[in-house]
């Protein structure tokens, strides 16, 4: 499966997010540059962490103008899978891909830690190979994971199911803005979204982290081994 | 020379004298040129012979470190010490001070440190993988420290985190010593391959010199000089001279260097740090034995109007120079402009041996090299044993805690031995994905990716023992090193150091330097640890009170097959605790005695170098074996705050008897461990403590959810785990915010 991870000036996930795609999953992976718009041919196109334009003038804000930006635009209205993590996941926001703004984080500070999530989706190309209720344990690393938006459009994102990942403790329970284990002090717990039609999939926490065992923990892997091996199949229909 | 700025001052003995310049050193200048120096050489001379740039008095101590080895492809005199680690890979490692900046606004000065680490790392055509901060406060009491603190880890924070290079470990502590002189310490490691190093050696008369990175400000001027003086109350009026980091251009910077290097068309390179283009010129021709004529007009600036002298001392961030092949510097050039860098070709190569600066032609500086980099002063300065050391040394009352448990409570209480996850949770520590075992344990361990090999680091001083006997503390801090690398089974590879002292024209200082590098020296020759690299810090005097000698070490292991090492953590109940060294009462600087009763007294703990590399040798093999589930050191605080640490991973605590509790349960004797084994291979591991001739004590029991010490002199405990933890994980966060 064709891969292909975005660079920008400031990126520093996409070496990991290329290791895993290429040396853990086995897939043919290339670096995309962000004054591009040619995509490639890739099928799955991945936003990497990092502090795009060093996230100056806000998170994301500044690289969702880039050339690169509308041949994911392009790829996303077309069905095509697009994965944004951490910084990526900001970007999909500031280029109206998804929903929401991520604020600082409710201390205020850099938050780099394991965090419990629970899984509110399934049958996403992404979360295929999970269960819905499973929690997973993998690590957050960033200042402005703090997702919010307004009542009417979360309960819209609740409504349509658009909500992918919760914060939660390694119960699973369902906790609110104000508990310890939502690190950032999310909306609703909310740490992943997905678009109304499901291929496009924007999360805070790193699951190119916590992919091999060596590390100590392989939570993370599922996630990315379930969108190469869907890629090609067609999205859609089902979830718009 | 007729040729100088119109506008520039006369240079006279005076105004050398205000450059921190010596008379002696000013008339060794007037030799060299044979007329008065213009301004701009002024500058320049007076950066070059500082401290920072010269290491002018510690220089002759510094030859006694051992620098060799197997392994060593780069020793002390690079951007950073280079070593072999197998499979074709190389480590480029560092440490740098920026104490002085740090003290004088702590955002940017920790930032900056940062910066330049990196750079130093990069600039030898490693790709840097992993960071570790040494940093040693006063006490929060006190004025500013709060903010001190906070600054410097969001500084650090912000630089690292954003250039994407992980901060895996460090150390942090608190004594009233640094109370007007704090002390910030990076390192910086980096990878590259075996045949894939690149050195600061200018060579090939007609190469063009290349300028890339950030343009010049006027930020930074007299940054050396600065961190060559003592602090007095006028400081806080030197913030201009602080310099201001963009980790987002350093991020450019490191990626479009490493890939212009892969073009080949790279023949030396140097970041310019301390004294800015002055050092990064004059080192690089003096290096390559050539000479350079550069026309500081084609230098990118951020305004118009800098002098020449601005120019060549500016230390502004994020800037390389490089000297490129001849007729390929337009490789170079479309790599730079493809990742939007500013970049000039400033001059060439010559074979004159002189360093020439131009402005738009008109010459400002044109001076012999040789002698300015090779005939820097050179001082052995008088040393004297402080005439209070005696008393210092008097053995401490070592009083008998009324309740061992509450006195254990409140030693974790203390921000020194508190957990410090408030501060490396600022840090991004797993990014590169190669983060295996993060801060908190005794040494971080690192996955080298294509290899079954692991690297192990860690950093280590203890600052009390080094005040009260350098030379013992300068051997402590390189045996303790060696002890926590050998917890997670690595061998040492090299060790680099920032050897932070007072003013070094006090004799007892001087004395402090000569002393603590003298044991240093002695402990890496036993132990078999070559130093590759480092950096001096003199001068960290406020108001005439000096930091405790603080020589910081950092070292760098090897762990042949990374996926078996112990942790620092109880990790299964049932598992028996074995107690490997001697046990005896050493209260010396001991933490029990200063941070409980204000003591701070008596000889520290003597080092046994040979015990030591014996203690290791057997750690290794049980930690590599996966025969020891856990190994810890006993450092600060001993045996009582060792077993504590060890209950909180996995909130498992361990049932110990011995014969000895009370006081003793804090004793700091060196050359100790604790492992724990599952029960069936007790007989294993005590029979290789014997082979290695190491003592080695089966003490108890791991499991449960309390830590009980059951001591045959009534003086044991029993405490919850959870309680110990909640009282060590909070006391952090509640002294700071």
């Amino acid at each position: 499966m064709k891969c292909g991870v975005v660079v920008f000036p400031g990126s520093n996930c996409d070496h990991d997010v290329y290791h895993v795609l290429k040396h853990v999953l086995e897939q043919e992976v290339t670096f995309l540059w962000h004054g591009e718009e040619d995509l490639q041919g890739c099928e799955l196109i991945v936003l990497p962490g990092g502090f795009s334009y060093g996230d100056y003038l806000r998170s994301g804000a500044i690289a969702a103008l880039s050339p690169v930006m509308a041949g994911v635009r392009r790829h996303a209205e077309a069905g095509g899978l697009v994965l944004g993590i951490c910084n990526g996941f900001q970007i999909l926001m500031e280029s109206g891909l998804l929903k929401g703004a991520l604020l600082k984080n409710r201390r205020m500070r850099f938050e780099c830690r394991d965090v419990h999530l629970r899984v509110e989706r399934d049958d996403l190309p992404f979360t295929r190979g999970y269960r819905r209720g499973d929690v997973l344990r993998i690590p957050v690393a960033n200042a402005d994971g703090n997702f919010q938006e307004t009542p009417a459009t979360l309960d819209a994102l609740e409504a349509e199911e658009r909500v992918v990942f919760r914060y939660t403790d390694a119960t699973g329970r369902r906790i609110d803005e104000a508990d310890a284990a939502n690190v950032t002090g999310s909306a609703r717990a909310i740490a992943g979204i997905t678009n109304r039609r499901g291929n496009v999939l924007g999360l805070m926490p790193h699951p190119e982290r916590c992919a091999e065992e060596l590390l100590g923990n392989a939570d993370g892997l599922p996630l990315l081994a379930s969108t190469v091996g869907a890629v090609g199949t067609l999205v859609g229909a089902a979830a718009s | 020379m007729s040729a100088s700025s119109k506008a520039e001052p006369r240079v006279d003995r005076a105004l050398a004298l205000s450059h921190g310049l010596s008379d002696e050193e000013y008339e060794n200048l007037l030799g060299i040129l044979g007329r008065d120096p213009t301004f701009t050489e002024l500058g320049i001379t007076s950066s070059l012979w500082s401290e920072h740039c010269s290491y002018k008095s510690s220089k002759v101590y510094l030859r006694e470190f051992p620098t060799t080895g197997e392994r060593v492809i780069h020793g002390p005199g690079e951007n950073a010490g280079v070593v072999d680690i197998g499979y074709g890979w190389v480590v480029a490692f560092k440490m740098e001070s920026h104490n002085h900046p740090s003290y004088i606004e702590p955002y940017q000065g920790a930032a900056t440190g940062v910066g330049g680490i990196l750079r130093d790392v990069f600039t030898m055509g490693a790709r840097p993988i992993a960071c570790l901060d040494a940093l040693r406060f006063g006490d929060l009491e006190a004025p500013r420290m709060k903010h001190l603190v906070d600054g410097v880890v969001r500084g650090i924070g912000d630089y690292g985190n954003c250039v994407g290079i992980p901060t895996v470990g460090g150390a942090t502590s608190f004594h009233s010593s640094y109370n007007g002189n704090i002390l910030v310490n990076a390192f910086a490691l980096g990878l590259a391959r075996h045949d894939h190093i690149f050195t600061n050696a200018a060579t090939g008369t007609g190469n063009p010199i290349l300028y890339f990175g950030s343009r010049t400000g006027r930020d930074g001027i007299h940054g050396a000089t600065m961190a060559s003086e003592s602090f007095d109350s006028e400081s806080e009026a030197k913030r201009p001279t602080v310099q201001v980091g963009d980790p987002l251009t350093e991020k450019v910077v490191l990626e479009a260097c490493l890939e212009a290097m892969r073009t080949g068309a790279i023949v030396a390179i140097q970041d310019m740090g301390a004294a800015g283009l002055t050092s990064s010129a004059f080192e690089m021709a003096s290096s390559g034995g050539t000479g350079f004529r550069i026309d500081v007009g084609q230098v990118p600036l951020r305004e118009p109007g800098l002098s020449p002298y601005e120019i060549m001392l500016s230390e502004s961030q994020e800037r390389m120079l490089a000297i490129a092949e001849q007729g390929r510097e337009g490789e170079l050039v479309s790599i730079f402009q493809r990742w939007g860098l500013e970049y000039a070709t400033i001059g060439t190569l010559t074979e004159s041996g002189r360093g020439v600066v131009l402005l738009h032609g008109e010459t400002v500086a044109d001076m012999a090299i040789q002698p300015l980099t090779d005939q820097a002063p050179l001082y052995t300065r008088p040393v004297a044993v402080p005439a209070n050391l005696a008393r210092l040394q008097e053995a401490p009352e070592v009083p008998v805690p009324e309740n061992p448990g509450q006195a254990l409570l409140d030693l974790l209480a203390t921000p020194d031995l508190a957990s410090k996850e408030w501060i490396w949770r600022q840090y991004d520590h797993t990014v590169r994905t190669n983060t295996v075992a993060g801060p908190g344990g005794d040494a971080a361990v690192l996955r080298v990716k294509g290899t079954p090999m692991g690297l192990a680091l860690t950093t280590d001083v203890n600052p009390v023992y080094c005040a009260l006997d350098p030379r013992r503390g300068g051997a402590q801090a390189v045996a303790e090193a060696v002890r926590n690398l050998a917890c997670v089974g690595a061998e040492p590879v090299g060790l680099t150091d920032c050897l932070n002292f007072g003013n070094p024209e006090v004799p007892e200082i001087s004395w402090q330097l000569r002393e603590a590098i003298r044991g240093m020296a002695e402990a890496c020759r036993v132990l078999d640890v070559p130093v590759v690299s480092g950096n001096v810090s003199l001068y960290n005097t406020t108001e005439d009170r000096s930091v405790h000698p603080t020589p910081t070490v950092a070292m760098v292991g090897v762990i042949p097959e990374v996926a078996t090492f112990a942790r620092s953590a109880f990790a299964a109940a049932g598992d028996r605790i074995l107690l490997l060294g001697n046990d005896a009462a050493d209260f010396g600087g001991a933490a029990y005695l200063r941070l409980l009763y204000g003591i701070e007294q008596g000889r520290p703990p003597a080092v046994d170098l040979a015990a030591e590399g014996r203690l290791a040798t057997l750690l290794r093999y049980l930690s590599r074996g996966g025969l020891a589930r856990t190994a810890h050191d006993l450092s600060e605080g001993g045996l009582g705050i060792a077993l504590a640490e060890a209950c909180f991973d996995h909130h498992l605590g361990a049932r110990v008897q011995l014969p000895a509790g009370g006081a003793r349960l804090f004793s700091e004797t060196q050359g100790r461990a604790l492992v724990a084994v599952a029960p069936d291979r007790v007989p294993e591991a005590l029979e290789a403590a014997e082979r290695s001739g190491v003592p080695a004590t089966e003490i108890g029991e791991v499991g449960g959810d309390r830590l009980v010490v059951e001591a045959g002199d009534g003086g044991g405990f029993d405490l919850a785990v959870a309680a110990m933890h909640e009282i060590w994980s909070t006391a952090l966060p509640r002294a700071l915010e």
